[in-house]
């Protein structure tokens, strides 16, 4: 009896443990995006549920029911073919996925993560860059850039711009919904919203080399007021983002803690885009000694875009923040 | 001289390879060592490696898909572990070992568990079931067995010589480039799996040709047994899909190698191309997978039901419509890569088109059910075990063609739980099923059921218990290939998981029981009539172990289940006729050509992988000298006389009449 009950107890703190988890994840969203994945999400479940569940309880109880030791079922070997059973067998997943194929179609539509959320003017920008291994977020109405640490406004609909400095990753925080992938040489768009104040997760979703785990940043939702107030503090520092630190950024580092840039130079963002600044590099060498070949990056002046590199200001990767 | 080899290339530093690498190089010393003194090499060499007959090859495709499934789950478990340690500590895998383990974990048990399980199946299976006595091209079939293996011997020797690739089982690009992957992980990667997929690809163009020119006399295409079509089907999707993977290998191959850049991210390059690409192959792979599992299945249900497939053409017509639509949804893979919102819709409707295949399929399992006397014997078991969790697992595709549901799904342990759920319980559970099904046909004796039982039910607990938290661990954010957890909240699921690895191991250590346990008592497991599971299709109406011509005369096919028919004749009082005279058989003669060819090709990928030219020349040269010395052979067959055909056939009449004898008296 006591053996019963502590098991009961185990069973529930670990469901307990296990529901309470949920609440930091896609089914806990804390934007309108997010709440639009997770309603298309439950919908769909839902829609397919009043089919499979059925489906299952019938293969299983059939399977039961005509098992061989049971006198009461008739034996009915003949029973191979019947028109009307095909017609609802084809019948009930086609309308299933004809419903089903309406909520892809409103969703995808409804959902585009290039789709405003407001006015487009309304939107705040922020350019994301996808290094080795950390994340860069630059924002370019205040000319600050922080590193592994995302900072936004609460109740403002967020313009999103992303690359990526070298291989392919995503830009993913699971409360705000959709992700999307950062590509170098490309640049790809989606708008996000954080409804309030709060402290969120995110992280990369698409592994790329040995610093994928450290690819993971917080996102400070702050009031607006707060949040251009943080704007203006980071003015004070020293860090400067340009061709040159970007450079020295884009070298590959592994768990890099959270930093800001006090100034970051215009159009740094689209010079990585256009590959004006080269993609970066990898690994020297890998097992199996340094390879034969070793391609080289494009030229950075055969275009003429200004990025020019400051003389006055000096890079300075562990200032400011 | 060695090119890039040197004795760098050895891990020392890295202890759980190199003692990995030990065990199994022990391991081989010890097999290798107990054949040469037992005297064995002779018959192994005769009857085995040279062996040229579909049911040897299919065997040994099995044999080599059981072992790369251990080394495979080996992989699973150590995953598993390591991520639960790193709640703790930093676990026991620094990175670029973990990332060579979650990649090589996921190439082996699709290329080298997955594929030859199911190639090995229909190897032994389809010409049975055709009634005919060998496949189209005997000795190519050979070929493309030792080709599979030449690939996983190169994916295994990248344990301690070198590095396996770190970049997921699929290589994108830029990440496999050679800026971004120098090392010779990747070359590993290529290799194994370009002279393993002409293997597949052979093998795919002799079933279907097998399938489409060699049936037995009277079997029409409709009469065709229902895993034929899901063979046919999965062969022909191989002959379509394989030659765009080999392309796509071999242009990574020329970025590597030779400079070029159709992936990389300069140079005019779109590394975009590489992930459209591989998934125009990597979709359809899944139907490869799962079609021949989708007609065992069939097999087993109406089997074990003694009943015949509810609604035969509609499951061939399920089927050959997977087979189409499973072209038109490759981009359902990479929905937040931002195409347009049409673009997404589009694929996402076709991907959740292709399950309304697989719900009739599903339906028509059921209604073959219903009516029935259904015997429980383990491959039901199995059966019963797919029809339930693949329809979840399903469910859950489903809801990931979602485009606005995969924007946050995309990459998460959600998904990884969904395809385990999918390629688990249909390819796996179907690879056990068939397994357990048709060994008796292959052995003479049957599986010990009370330990096939317990593996069952350990494998499904087990199953459930792994993936379910992790279906959760997904929605609450977590994405794949982590090689450190960064959030506390996901622990308690990783814990429940890692409890479901531990019940799994149970379940696959009876697997191994039970096959030592049937082999010591096979006496009493002994199958004597050739039909132990009171079959319907053409391979129970052989004896167990068939012999190497399969049938003294090709059956005349009246039906859609001859077999059956022949016993419901025997029942109604009229036994089958017995064949007056026999004539000689010729069958194809053994060739080393496959065994030969295949060392070449080995020789070729090590070669350059490690940039060995004169090496790689030499390969070629000797592959080329095989194809030619086999293409000037004077005698292709040999002769069995008619007095050894009508011994075998006579024997096998009059165990079978014994048999029914023993059976009417017990009545």
């Amino acid at each position: 009896m006591r053996a019963k009950q502590a098991l009961c107890r185990t069973t529930c703190v670990t469901a307990a443990a296990v529901l309470s988890g949920c609440t930091n994840g896609v089914l806990d969203p804390q934007g309108p995006v997010g709440a639009g994945n997770r309603q298309i999400l439950l919908n769909s479940l839902a829609v397919m549920l009043v089919i499979v569940v059925p489906t299952i309880i019938g293969a299983l109880w059939f399977a039961w029911w005509f098992r061989a030791s049971n006198p009461r079922a008739r034996y009915d070997p003949g029973f191979t073919y019947s028109g009307r059973i095909e017609l609802i067998v084809w019948s009930i997943p086609t309308l299933t996925i004809l419903f089903l194929g309406g909520l892809i179609y409103y969703g995808s539509h409804e959902l585009d993560p290039r789709k405003p959320l407001g006015p487009p003017d309304q939107a705040v920008e922020v350019q994301v860059i996808a290094l080795d291994w950390k994340w860069l977020f630059i924002y370019p109405r205040h000319q600050v850039a922080s590193v592994n640490e995302l900072y936004l406004p609460a109740g403002q609909p967020v313009r999103f711009r992303l690359t990526s400095a070298s291989v392919m990753n995503v830009f993913f925080v699971p409360q705000l919904g959709t992700m999307i992938y950062a590509m170098n040489g490309m640049e790809s768009e989606l708008n996000l919203q954080a409804d309030k104040p709060g402290e969120l997760y995110g992280q990369g979703a698409h592994y790329s080399g040995a610093g994928f785990p450290g690819m993971n940043f917080r996102v400070h939702v702050l009031p607006q007021v707060e949040f251009d107030r943080w704007a203006t503090r980071q003015r004070s520092g020293e860090a400067v983002l340009n061709a040159e630190t970007y450079a020295q950024l884009a070298e590959q580092s592994q768990d890099v803690a959270a930093y800001s840039y006090a100034r970051v130079q215009p159009g740094l963002f689209d010079a990585v885009v256009h590959q004006i600044l080269p993609p970066s590099r990898g690994p020297d060498e890998g097992r199996g000694g340094s390879p034969d070949i070793h391609p080289q990056p494009l030229d950075a002046n055969i275009c003429t875009v200004p990025v020019q590199t400051s003389q006055t200001m000096r890079p300075d990767l562990d200032g400011g923040g | 001289m060695l090119g890039k080899l040197d004795w760098s290339a050895i891990p020392i530093e890295e202890p759980i390879p190199l003692f990995a690498a030990l065990v199994v190089f022990l391991g081989m010393v010890g097999v290798l060592g107990w054949i040469t003194s037992r005297g064995w090499w002779p018959y192994l060499w005769r009857e085995w490696i040279t062996s040229v007959d579909h049911k040897r090859i299919g065997v040994m495709y099995i044999v080599l898909a059981a072992l790369m499934l251990l080394r495979g789950f080996v992989d699973a478990i150590m995953m598993r572990t390591h991520q639960t340690a790193t709640l703790f500590g930093e676990g026991y895998l620094p990175p670029d070992h973990y990332d060579q383990i979650f990649s090589a974990h996921g190439t082996i048990m699709i290329f080298f568990a997955s594929m030859p399980f199911m190639i090995g199946l229909m190897n032994f299976v389809v010409p049975l079931q055709l009634g005919v006595r060998d496949v189209a091209f005997p000795t190519l079939n050979s070929v493309g067995f030792w080709l599979t293996a030449s690939g996983a011997l190169l994916v295994n020797m990248s344990l301690v010589i070198g590095e396996f690739a770190r970049t997921g089982w699929l290589p994108y690009a830029p990440l496999s480039e050679l800026e971004y992957s120098p090392g010779v992980g990747v070359d590993y990667y290529l290799w194994a799996i370009q002279i393993s997929g002409v293997g597949t690809l052979v093998t795919g163009v002799n079933l279907v040709t097998t399938i489409l020119k060699m049936r037995a006399p009277g079997m029409g295409y409709l009469r065709m047994p229902i895993f034929c079509w899901t063979s046919l089907a999965s062969c022909m999707l191989i002959v379509a899909a394989f030659p765009i993977l080999t392309a796509t290998l071999a242009m990574l191959t020329l970025d590597r190698y030779l400079d070029f850049h159709f992936f990389t991210n300069d140079g005019g390059g779109n590394p975009m191309m590489f992930v459209n690409l591989i998934w125009a192959w990597g979709h359809p792979e899944v139907y490869i997978l799962v079609l021949p599992a989708f007609g065992l299945f069939s097999e087993i249900f109406s089997t074990f039901s003694s009943k015949p497939l509810f609604g035969y053409r509609s499951m061939v017509a399920a089927t050959l419509f997977i087979c189409v639509v499973s072209f038109t949804v490759w981009l359902h893979h990479f929905f937040t890569m931002g195409a347009g919102a049409n673009v997404n819709a589009a694929f996402g409707i076709a991907t959740s088109v292709i399950a309304v295949g697989t719900g009739v399929k599903i339906y028509n399992w059921m209604f073959t059910m219903y009516g029935g006397r259904i015997r429980f014997d383990t491959p039901m078991l199995w059966a019963m075990g797919f029809i339930t969790t693949f329809t979840v697992g399903g469910m859950t595709g489903v809801l990931l063609a979602v485009p606005a549901a995969d924007f946050v799904l995309h990459n998460s342990m959600f998904l990884v739980a969904h395809f385990h759920n999918v390629i688990i319980s249909g390819v796996l559970f179907g690879a056990f099923a068939g397994f357990t099904f048709w060994f008796p046909k292959a052995f003479g004796f049957r599986l010990h059921e009370g330990w096939g039982k317990a593996a069952f039910w350990f494998t499904l607990a087990g199953f459930i218990l792994v993936f379910a938290p992790l279906y959760l661990v997904g929605l609450q954010g977590m994405t794949r290939r982590l090689q450190n957890i960064p959030v506390d909240g996901w622990a308690p699921s990783l814990f429940v998981a890692l409890a479901g690895v531990g019940v799994m191991i149970v379940g696959a250590a009876c697997q191994i029981v039970q096959l030592v346990v049937s082999i010591r008592r096979r006496d009493s497991l002994r199958d004597e009539t050739g039909d132990p599971w009171d079959g319907r299709s053409l391979e129970w109406s052989t004896p167990s172990p068939p012999p190497a011509f399969n049938f003294a005369r090709l059956p005349h096919v009246e039906d859609e289940e001859p077999y059956w028919s022949v016993k419901q004749r025997a029942i109604e009082g009229q036994p089958p006729e017995v064949p007056v005279s026999y004539e000689p058989i010729e069958m194809p003669k053994n060739s080393p050509t496959g065994f030969v060819s295949a060392f070449f090709a080995t020789l070729i990928g090590f070669a350059l992988i490690w940039h060995i030219w004169w090496l790689a020349l030499l390969g070629l040269a000797g592959a080329y000298a095989t194809f030619v010395v086999f293409a000037w052979r004077d005698e292709a067959e040999y002769e069995i006389p008619a007095a050894e055909v009508e011994r075998v056939d006579r024997a096998r009449l009059e165990t079978r009449q014994a048999w029914y004898r023993r059976r009417e008296e017990a009545a």
